[in-house]
């Protein structure tokens, strides 16, 4: 645990000692902003047109802004997790840092969570953006909270399974444009494999489809938790966590 | 403190290192000697337990590499050829964190950075980015993060390469400190290094053992034969005449031209087995009314070394000119 703690404070000095962090949280920022700038204009549009149609039914706060945006985040997401992760092994080893690690009293799993929960921990505070925009919405309005925290956790659980295969990608290469360009080109495969069930209708189709991301990701964004997308989300978490593993000790062995 | 025993390794299609075995002693310094792409590195690398062997076994005190990985990585410190250092960090917080992962308990951390940046005089740098420094002290940066968790053994690899002359000399006065409490063991490819800062000597060769020596006897054994390069000024003295008056000096077993150059005749002498020659070589060449403009007792290279333990006919010149 002290160990992983330690690796986990590196990786995140190295993120936030280099432009990294600062370039990713603003990227997010700039962008969500828009999104949430857009929506929100596009919702005060909608309700004076309903009030001057005379109908004063409430507008679902939840149902309109919230929830695309929660989507919009994911899409973000996508994008900024592999200039997370590609760096996570790619870099020590090029630059032979990963003789320290892997000569220390460390085992191999530490090293992996650390640099994972660097890694997560970045993403959150990049996700933690949303906050300063969506508490603007509690301020004039009265969203539920619960599916909004919901949409969170689904952000949360969605990035780490994407931040798992990143770190996986990143221990086969010493390229870091390699790492994060595979990264990038395998989560957004995952995310689009559901496309497929809209003109197949075999097993596979479905079974690759069951694999999509998004099938998984937009009952979090409707406020619904359910068992099924959360364990999903976990066990490619963890194949992604265990693939890093078997990869980091086939290392030692092809070095 | 260290046993290799038939260790061999094997990538896909080459063998780096070919049924190596050695045994270094608590307390020792050892000169691993071979020329690039030898097998020094990989041998390394599997005693640090970064490597696992394809054959045969390495203990480090007691504890099997694979068996016991973390164990061993505990009383190990490595400086990697390349210092394993990260440029975005400052040395004392470098220092710290590999002084954490190292298992140094919290409450001493401060006092050993504070410790190894005295010993490897890196004090006056301690805040400074890792990225701003000069070679000289990223290398002592990276030997400080060896010796941070006080191992039973060093493993360091070509650590003067790369470094000035001055720097060289302060580095290799550090190993010489470190010497006592710490096994070493030290990788090179300058013959005068582990003469300087070693007490035994491996020597090794496309991945075999050549020779495992002291460095006394090792010298001895190649120094039977003393090789002294004798420079005469005077552009009119014939070559033939100054070649025959060296070969009539007593013990002298052969003479070589090596070079004529702006007025300049430079002989190569060797003696016979354990006769030392220089002194009536001076005379000779003085008594027959030259200008003596040189005389010096020229290393043996390395190559030479090579050729000699392997058995192959050495030519001097050639190894010299190197």
């Amino acid at each position: 645990m002290k160990n992983t703690l330690a690796i986990c404070f590196k990786e995140l000095k190295s993120y936030f000692a280099s432009p990294i962090a600062y370039l990713l949280l603003t990227i997010f920022a700039v962008i969500f902003g828009f999104f949430f700038s857009a929506a929100t204009a596009f919702f005060s549009l909608r309700s004076t047109e309903m009030q001057m149609m005379g109908r004063s039914f409430p507008m679902d706060i939840n149902e309109l802004i919230i929830r695309p945006l929660l989507s919009n985040a994911s899409v973000i997401a996508l994008f900024l997790i592999p200039m997370i992760t590609m760096r996570l092994f790619a870099e020590e080893k090029r630059s032979g840092t990963i003789e320290l690690l892997m000569t220390s009293p460390v085992t191999d799993l530490q090293i992996i969570f650390g640099k994972f929960l660097g890694a997560l921990i970045l993403y959150c505070c990049i996700v933690g953006v949303t906050a300063l925009n969506f508490i603007f919405l509690f301020i004039y309005g009265n969203p539920d909270t619960k599916p909004l925290l919901v949409g969170l956790l689904g952000l949360l659980l969605q990035g780490a399974a994407m931040i798992a295969l990143g770190t996986f990608i990143s221990t086969t290469t010493r390229n870091q444009i390699v790492a994060g360009g595979a990264t990038f080109a395998i989560c957004l495969l995952l995310w689009v494999m559901d496309w497929l069930s809209a003109f197949e209708t075999a097993t596979w189709a479905k079974v690759l489809s069951y694999l999509s991301i998004i099938q998984h990701f937009e009952p979090f964004t409707k406020g619904v938790l359910d068992s099924k997308d959360v364990v999903f989300f976990l066990s490619l978490t963890f194949f992604g966590l265990f693939l890093t593993a078997r990869s980091m000790e086939s290392l030692r062995w092809r070095a | 403190m260290i046993k290799v025993d038939g260790l061999t390794k094997r990538y896909a299609r080459h063998v780096a290192v070919n049924n190596v075995s050695f045994e270094v002693g608590k307390g020792e310094i050892v000169g691993f000697l071979g020329p690039n792409g030898a097998g020094k590195t990989t041998t390394m690398r599997v005693l640090t337990c970064f490597l696992p062997p394809t054959e045969g076994r390495a203990e480090v005190a007691g504890f099997d590499v694979l068996e016991q990985p973390l164990e061993v990585k505990k009383r190990i410190g490595y400086l990697p050829e390349t210092p394993p250092l990260y440029p975005e960090m400052e040395v004392a917080e470098y220092l710290t964190f590999v002084g954490r992962l190292k298992g140094i308990a919290a409450g001493d951390l401060a006092k050993r950075v504070d410790e190894v940046c005295e010993r490897c005089s890196v004090a006056d740098v301690r805040t400074k980015l890792i990225s701003k420094l000069s070679k000289g002290y990223r290398q002592r940066v990276g030997l400080a993060q060896a010796i941070i968790h006080n191992p039973d053994v060093l493993i360091l690899d070509e650590p003067t390469s790369g470094l000035d002359p001055k720097q060289i000399n302060e580095t290799r006065e550090l190993i010489r400190n470190l010497s006592g409490d710490h096994t070493i063991i030290l990788s090179t490819h300058i013959l005068s290094e582990v003469e300087n800062s070693c007490q035994k000597v491996i020597i090794i060769d496309r991945g075999q053992i050549v020779a495992t020596d002291s460095v006394v006897n090792l010298k001895s054994r190649l120094q039977g034969a003393e090789l002294v390069a004798v420079t005469i000024a005077d552009g009119h003295v014939p070559e033939h005449e100054a070649r025959q008056k060296l070969e009539q000096v007593p013990g002298v077993s052969r003479v070589a031209l090596r070079e004529t150059k702006n007025g300049l005749l430079t002989f190569e002498v060797e003696s016979l087995q354990g006769k030392s020659v220089r002194a009536d070589v001076a005379r000779a060449v003085v008594g027959s009314g030259w200008n003596l403009h040189e005389l010096r007792t020229v290393g043996v290279s390395l190559e030479e070394i090579f050729l000699q333990l392997t058995g192959a006919e050495a030519n001097p010149a050639q190894g010299e000119s190197k």
